[in-house]
């Protein structure tokens, strides 16, 4: 493992520390006083300073360790844990969160908010404490250089050249709890020969007799003699373990060091050479110690460095994963095929085959379930990174903020995941803006004066629900529609119902904060929002109670690469429209078909009227009219609400792989992407919404919006 | 044959960098996750020398000193404290529940092997 990789696991294992430390936030908000929280909030601090340290990132190490000493007071009980003191840990892990990024990404953090964290911080601490942290900033070179790890010198290092040599006389006598903590005195005795020449004599005055020997005891004391140039604070530090736990004393002799005598005792003499043995595994015979059940008979120690944690995980660059899925894209093409031809074939009897086929098709569709699941992660960390966007806006506008996250172990698509969060952010942003009314309208209301705000995700019929929901004062669409025609998206004299006039705030350049907020008013509207779901093949809608509170739903598919769609003809040509937008197909009773003016047509469905959407003719193909008795589908358009589009035939149900467009072509307005069919032909994708933004005169529609801008997360 | 190092701490990135230090200077690593699991490596693998972080989930640094000086393994092996505080109370904590000596993290290669060597004898 090289020393880059071990920093990767380091900031790998530093987000999952955040993330412990931001529900170990979120629980102490609960109750503080429950220790085992506050220790995990401690320990997740603590064992982010620890690597940090190893990687000499000191201002990294400088916060976590004030962060910690401040956690510490409330693990030791000497500070209570008020609102105010809750919020400041809530920053200050949004600080170490920062300085890990920052650390990562090797740039400059924000100096600004670090140093006012640090002095609030700093403000819980005593003088001493806070003397403790300039020392540990006056050190950082400390780290870079010779880290200060060990109090101890480096044995080997001779001094070079000749100093005077000096003989150090020292006398030493272990108490038994040195032999107990585990300290050998040999060993001692070798790092001291290393400094010089070292001759060891063991006393053995106070041996007792055989049967009065204690095997836990220490008897021997030793007396030694060192000839060296290394300075007495050495010595010192050879026995720095064992301080408190022995009498030790040196002196310097005052005696010529050659008057060494060369005939000492050797320290093998069997007796000096064997401390008493104070593990009572050994002298069985002389310990009544009863023996634990400790040894095991056999011994089973297979090397391995992460036995439990949290479950076995392996890292896979993505590339491959990616890879594997174009891999089985093209193996549910290639199924397709083979139905296909066996179909041409028209052979008789063929069911087992039919059989054996339909096996190959679920076994090819569970390969690319597994396979998505390997792209597949909880939305929690992208919830979590809202808790603080919450926190944040509350702060930024002084209203009181709850966020409840609901179903944070539902798993989406990665790149969703990635893609989502900049929508998402904005859109809570504008909850806590827009969404709710400040604390003491609310008091006046009769509610909460903390306004609430529900992040929730599910997986529902094959696709990803993601709701942002607040309980403030909903939409006031009476003022959505002044604004709308104030700046001309609408026209004065249309009638719109309730559902358009929310809709009318995807529309680009739409703001309905009278002065631009500082929070949420960055330019971003929620027409981004909508172009950066389109652009994952989901879309958002709106539910608003005037009173209750507005919820925005994300519905996105679960997968990117795959979906299914109805093969349906247009005007002859083949072409598959996503099944997951459908929601009724209808074959037109003439009855039930009126004209409106020149080109407008409407059904009646269960009573009321739908417009219908020649699809032929807005994607401009000839033979407009082909499809005329063709079928209907029934359609939930964002801009337009129920539309039937009119194709020509519906000719199969499959799961297509979806290939885009876009990259290797270019955009076509209607169409979202292309696919291959089982017949080897190439055929496109549409797009309801995009197509029914086609039509040429727009029955419902506002005039039509400015241009699409663009993608910002394409 | 080479000396059996028991590292316990919850930091796999400290346990990586005391794999990689310890593995290069030809000990044999075992590393366990906490001190639940630290003191049942202990029996299983019967190390020659122990290390463990203090501050862990389940059992800390000073539990698990104490259980292998006074439980049923009641051993004598080197245990090494690996701690970001260098405070002399926490040295005579650790020594009190029976700890050999200490290292303070950050640390580096050299003085973590020659920490090691001074306690176990082993030889590079």
């Amino acid at each position: 493992m090289s020393n880059s990789s071990i920093r990767d696991t380091f900031f790998e294992e530093c987000e999952e520390l955040l993330e412990a430390l931001v529900e170990g936030l979120a629980a102490m908000e609960e109750n503080a006083s429950d220790m085992e929280v506050v220790n995990a909030v401690f320990r997740a601090v603590h064992s982010i300073k620890g690597g940090a340290g190893a990687f000499a990132l000191d201002r990294l190490v400088n916060f976590a360790h004030t962060f910690e000493t401040v956690m510490d007071k409330v693990r030791s009980k000497q500070l209570d844990v008020d609102e105010q003191l809750m919020m400041l840990f809530h920053r200050s892990g949004d600080q170490l969160a920062d300085l890990v990024e920052a650390a990562r990404d090797g740039r400059e953090p924000n100096a600004e908010s670090e140093a006012a964290i640090l002095k609030e911080l700093g403000a819980y601490l005593d003088d001493a404490e806070n003397e403790e942290e300039l020392a540990f900033d006056a050190a950082p070179l400390a780290f870079d250089a010779a880290p200060m790890a060990i109090d101890l010198p480096e044995a080997e290092a001779e001094p070079p050249g000749e100093p005077e040599q000096r003989r150090f006389d020292i006398r030493f006598r272990p108490s038994p709890a040195l032999y107990a903590n585990g300290h050998e005195p040999l060993l001692l005795f070798d790092a001291l020969a290393e400094l010089g020449t070292l001759s060891v004599i063991a006393d053995l005055s106070r041996l007792p007799e055989f049967d009065s020997f204690d095997p836990e005891d220490a008897v021997i004391d030793w007396r030694l003699t060192l000839q060296t140039s290394e300075d007495e604070t050495v010595l010192h530090e050879v026995f720095e373990f064992v301080d408190a736990l022995c009498e030790l004393e040196i002196e310097v002799s005052e005696e010529p060091a050659e008057s060494l005598p060369a005939d000492l005792p050797e320290p093998a003499d069997p007796i000096a050479a064997a401390p008493p043995p104070p593990d009572p595994a050994v002298p069985a015979a002389l310990t009544t110690e009863p023996q634990g059940p400790a040894q095991k008979p056999a011994k089973q120690s297979p090397p391995r460095d992460e036995p439990r944690g949290p479950r076995p995980t392996l890292r896979v660059d993505l590339d491959r994963v990616d890879r594997l899925i174009n891999t089985v894209g093209e193996l549910i093409i290639n199924q397709a095929m083979i139905s296909q031809r066996i179909e041409e074939l028209e052979l008789p009897a063929v069911a087992h085959l039919t059989n054996e086929l339909e096996a190959y098709k679920l076994l090819a569709r569970d390969i690319q379930e597994g396979v998505m699941a390997i792209r597949a992660q909880p939305v929690k960390p992208l919830f979590q990174r809202m808790s603080r966007i919450v926190r944040e806006a509350a702060e930024a506008t002084g209203k009181k903020v709850k966020l409840v996250t609901v179903g944070d172990s539902t798993e989406v698509d990665k790149t969703v995941i990635e893609r989502l969060a900049d929508p998402l952010t904005h859109m809570v942003r504008n909850a806590v803006d827009h969404g709710l009314e400040r604390p003491d309208k609310r008091s006046e209301l009769g509610k909460d004066p903390a306004g609430s705000i529900r992040l929730s995700a599910s997986h529902r019929s094959g696709s990803v629900f993601i709701e942002i929901a607040d309980d403030g004062a909903g939409l006031n669409r009476t003022r959505i529609l002044e604004k709308a025609i104030e700046k001309g998206l609408v026209s004065p004299e249309a009638e719109l119902s309730e559902q358009e006039i929310d809709n009318l705030l995807f529309l680009p350049g739409f703001s309905t904060a009278s002065e631009v907020s500082n929070l949420s008013g960055r330019g971003v509207g929620m027409d981004v929002v909508k172009n950066a779901v389109a652009a994952l093949g989901g879309r958002v809608s709106i539910a608003s109670t005037p009173g209750m509170g507005t919820t925005f739903t994300i519905v996105l598919p679960l997968t990117l690469a795959v979906m299914d769609g109805f093969v349906i003809s247009i005007a002859d040509q083949t072409m598959v429209i996503p099944i997951a937008s459908i929601i009724e197909t209808i074959r037109p009773n003439p009855r039930d078909l009126h004209c409106i003016g020149t080109d407008g047509e409407v059904i009646s469905v269960r009573g009321a009227y739908v417009p219908i959407v020649d699809v032929a003719r807005n994607l401009g193909l000839s033979g407009e009219g082909a499809d005329s008795s063709g079928v209907l589908l029934l359609v939930s358009t964002e801009g337009q609400g129920l539309t039937a589009l009119r194709v020509g035939a519906i000719h199969d149900q499959r799961q297509v792989v979806i290939k885009s467009l876009e990259s290797n072509y270019g955009a076509i307005a209607g169409v979202s992407a292309a696919t291959i069919l089982g017949d080897g032909k190439i055929a496109l994708i549409l797009d309801p919404d995009e197509l029914v933004k086609l039509t040429p005169a727009a029955l419902f529609l506002p005039p039509a919006p400015p241009p699409k801008p663009e993608l910002r997360h394409a | 044959m080479s000396t059996k190092v028991l590292a316990i701490d919850d930091s796999r990135t400290i346990r990586n960098l005391l794999r990689v230090s310890l593995e290069g200077a030809g000990f044999e690593y075992h590393s366990a996750c906490d001190g639940v699991e630290g003191v049942e490596q202990f029996s299983e693998v019967e190390p020659d020398v122990v290390i463990t972080d203090i501050n862990m989930p389940n059992m800390d640094g000073f539990g698990v000193i104490e259980n292998l000086r006074s439980g049923p393994n009641r051993t004598t092996v080197p245990i090494i404290v690996l701690t970001t505080e260098s405070g002399p109370d926490l040295k005579a904590r650790a020594r009190e529940a029976g700890a050999t000596g200490w290292i303070v993290k950050p640390f580096d290669d050299a003085s973590l092997v020659s920490v090691l060597r001074r306690l176990t004898g082993h030889v590079v």
